[in-house]
């Protein structure tokens, strides 16, 4: 941060992390003001009461659900599995560029983390209680869903299967919501006792006093807090990893043509992170605008950002790339069948292009550092990866499933408007949270930007700012 | 702590300092003066500071490393008790001990496990929650989590004299020094 080893004006110098002039007080304040006052923008009501309303969609919708069973939605026999599990690994997937940026990237000591890891976070937490709705839900009987899921000793003394992926994936999300919500809650610690200290009303102080445990700054604290953060990061990144390939092992364990793949666990992967930082974007760029943050969320974020999308889509394109050379080079006919018919003359090959062009032809304008730097292209690219990472998973799950292995077997899959009121409620629910979220919490990690800060460095022993 | 006395009784010194490379170097001087009960206090986690007080503890790594092993176990063994003892069942004529397909859910444990050892830990070794602490009672100390710098030597402290002690801190361009009440 002391200077760039580039001379000035050099067009490969960074643009900077943090604005200029920004000292602990202005950082403090400006990231403090945001929660601590009466004013909400016009825009944050807007956006919530959009959220909220399909959010009661989302609530008939389950309410029919239970009294009618899933054959409200479209959901058929051979397509068993359809919008549940779609918008489950889709959910799931957005979650998580919010470990990536707050576990790898501190591993890898990439200091532009700091300043999008608080809400990239709020958004993994809320992303996985989005997807945990699907499986309770897609049972039809949620109530029964306890010993479904989850070892417990009941009265019939039964337990789940082990040698399943879908328990598997039991394990590892609910691990990873609790990790993630842990994680959060840590790094919000600090906040909680500038909060305790600058808020006025004295409600408010009790109640950020309650969150902040007393968190007093003391140096020993703070030296027990960063090992003991590290090691969170060091323990999140094998289970980010670990989450999506369960998820991925689902389909990759059965014998499927088009899940029966090796590529999967990589590819999906990629694809989860992908898909969140197209998310992290529609979040960011409208947040920043609406409250200012230029200064801290900076164009070297963005710019980032869309970098780490343009590497991670084309990961992904590898994978679709494979997928179909697998089918071909299997020399199995149902494989062959199946690349043909995703592609080319089956009912749901317009998916597969729309899919292409989404999240393979569109997003390759961010070679350009003109479209990185435009915050409109930006946002309008991170909308076509949203769509069309959804898609993915509806071409993987539908056009594997459609065409059984008998023909006398074949169906086509409809959604009915209860299946997309569900899928559009938990986007409600999403936004309804996260805007909930940005008003009465930091978005912003205030402890971690004053590290930024020129106030923050000291000569030690060791050497070098912090 | 809570009898009632008249006047409370002395908790320790308060100094606070400019930057936190004034801290860091009076927090230095501090220790090097032989002071065993100091503390120092940031904004923000500063590099060396609690080294510079004398503070080597590397507690929880070990402690989370437990924490995994006890998680792995419990996975493995909730896997094997369940699918083998309690609740055998022929799956596709898979083994009741299918040691690979119980990978991914004590991985699982294992990470749930040592996550939660290293926050708990963490809280509980730095004893939070915890309301009230007597540097609270300093005015100025609602700064301590925006922009100042504290120091405190405790008068549980064998050296501390409330006349040198203050002295000794004034000494060291701290901006100013108070007493805190327990």
């Amino acid at each position: 941060m002391e200077g760039s080893q580039y001379p000035k004006g050099d067009f490969r110098e960074p643009l900077p992390l943090i604005g200029p002039g920004h000292s602990f007080r202005s950082i403090t304040d400006k990231l403090t003001s945001v929660v601590l006052t009466k004013h909400t923008p016009k825009a944050w009501f807007a956006t919530v009461a959009v959220g909220f309303l399909l959010f009661n969609g989302f609530l008939i919708a389950v309410t029919y659900l239970l009294f009618k069973g899933i054959g409200i939605w479209g959901t058929n026999i051979p397509v068993g599995w359809a919008f549940p599990i779609i918008n489950f690994v889709w959910w799931i997937g957005i979650g998580h560029a919010g470990t990536l940026i707050s576990a790898i990237l501190l591993l890898f000591k990439q200091d532009w983390r700091t300043s999008i890891n608080r809400f990239a976070e709020a958004m993994t937490l809320f992303a996985v209680m989005c997807a945990a709705i699907f499986p309770v839900i897609h049972t039809g009987r949620p109530w029964l869903a306890a010993y479904w899921l989850f070892p417990y000793p009941n009265a019939m003394t039964i337990w789940p299967n082990f040698r399943s992926p879908l328990i598997w994936d039991v394990f590892a999300v609910s691990t990873y919501g609790l990790v993630s919500a842990l994680f959060w809650y840590i790094g919000l610690v600090p906040d909680m006792a500038t909060f305790r200290d600058t808020a006025k009303h004295p409600l408010l102080k009790k109640f950020y006093g309650v969150l902040s445990l007393g968190w007093r700054g003391s140096a020993r604290h703070w030296a027990r807090y960063e090992h003991a953060y590290l090691l969170l990061a060091g323990l999140s990144t094998p289970l980010v990893l670990s989450v999506h390939t369960v998820v991925s092992f689902d389909f990759a364990v059965g014998i499927v043509p088009g899940w029966h793949a090796t590529i999967f666990p990589p590819y999906f992967v990629a694809g989860a992170i992908y898909d969140g930082f197209a998310m992290v974007l529609t979040l960011a760029i409208p947040l920043r605008k609406m409250y200012h943050l230029e200064d801290f969320i900076t164009m070297r974020h963005i710019e980032n950002m869309a970098k780490v999308m343009l590497a991670t889509g084309l990961v992904c394109i590898y994978g679709y790339a494979c997928e179909a050379f697998f089918g071909w080079y299997s020399g199995n006919e149902y494989e062959r069948f199946l690349v043909a018919n995703r592609t080319y003359f089956g009912p749901y090959a317009w998916s597969y292009w729309v899919l292409i062009l989404c999240n393979f032809l569109v997003p390759q304008m961010m070679w350009s550092k003109r479209m990185r730097r435009n915050v409109w292209a930006l946002f309008t690219a991170a909308m076509f990866v949203n769509v069309g990472m959804w898609l993915e998973r509806f071409v993987i799950i539908v056009t594997s499933l459609h065409r059984d292995f008998l023909p006398s077997s074949w169906e086509m899959y409809r959604p009915t408007i209860w299946d997309f009121s569900t899928f559009f409620g938990t986007v409600g629910l999403f936004v309804t949270l996260m805007f909930v979220f940005v008003r009465v919490l930091p978005m912003i990690s205030v402890f971690e930007m004053r590290t930024l800060a020129p106030d923050a460095r000291v000569k030690s022993s060791e050497g070098g700012a912090h | 702590m809570a009898h009632a006395a008249t006047s409370p009784a002395l908790y320790g010194l308060l100094a606070e300092f400019d930057s936190a490379q004034a801290l860091l170097d009076a927090a230095k001087q501090v220790h090097a003066a032989g002071y065993t009960k100091a503390d120092a206090f940031s904004p923000l986690p500063i590099h060396g500071l609690a080294e510079a007080l004398g503070f080597r503890e590397r507690r929880i790594s070990p402690l989370v490393l437990c924490g995994g092993i006890v998680g792995a176990l419990a996975g493995y063994g909730l896997e094997y008790w369940t699918q083998v003892i309690a609740y055998p069942m022929n799956i596709g004529g898979r083994p009741f001990h299918s040691w690979v397909a119980f990978i991914p859910p004590a991985f699982e444990t294992t990470i749930l496990f040592s996550a939660f050892t290293a926050g708990l830990s963490m809280l509980a070794m730095n004893g939070l929650p915890q309301p009230y602490h007597p540097v609270f009672n300093a005015e100025r100390f609602a700064r301590a989590s925006q922009d100042a710098y504290f120091l405190v030597i405790e008068a549980a402290d064998p050296r501390f004299d409330v006349e040198q002690t203050g002295a000794f801190l004034a000494g060291l361009h701290a901006r100013e020094v108070v007493t805190l009440d327990e």
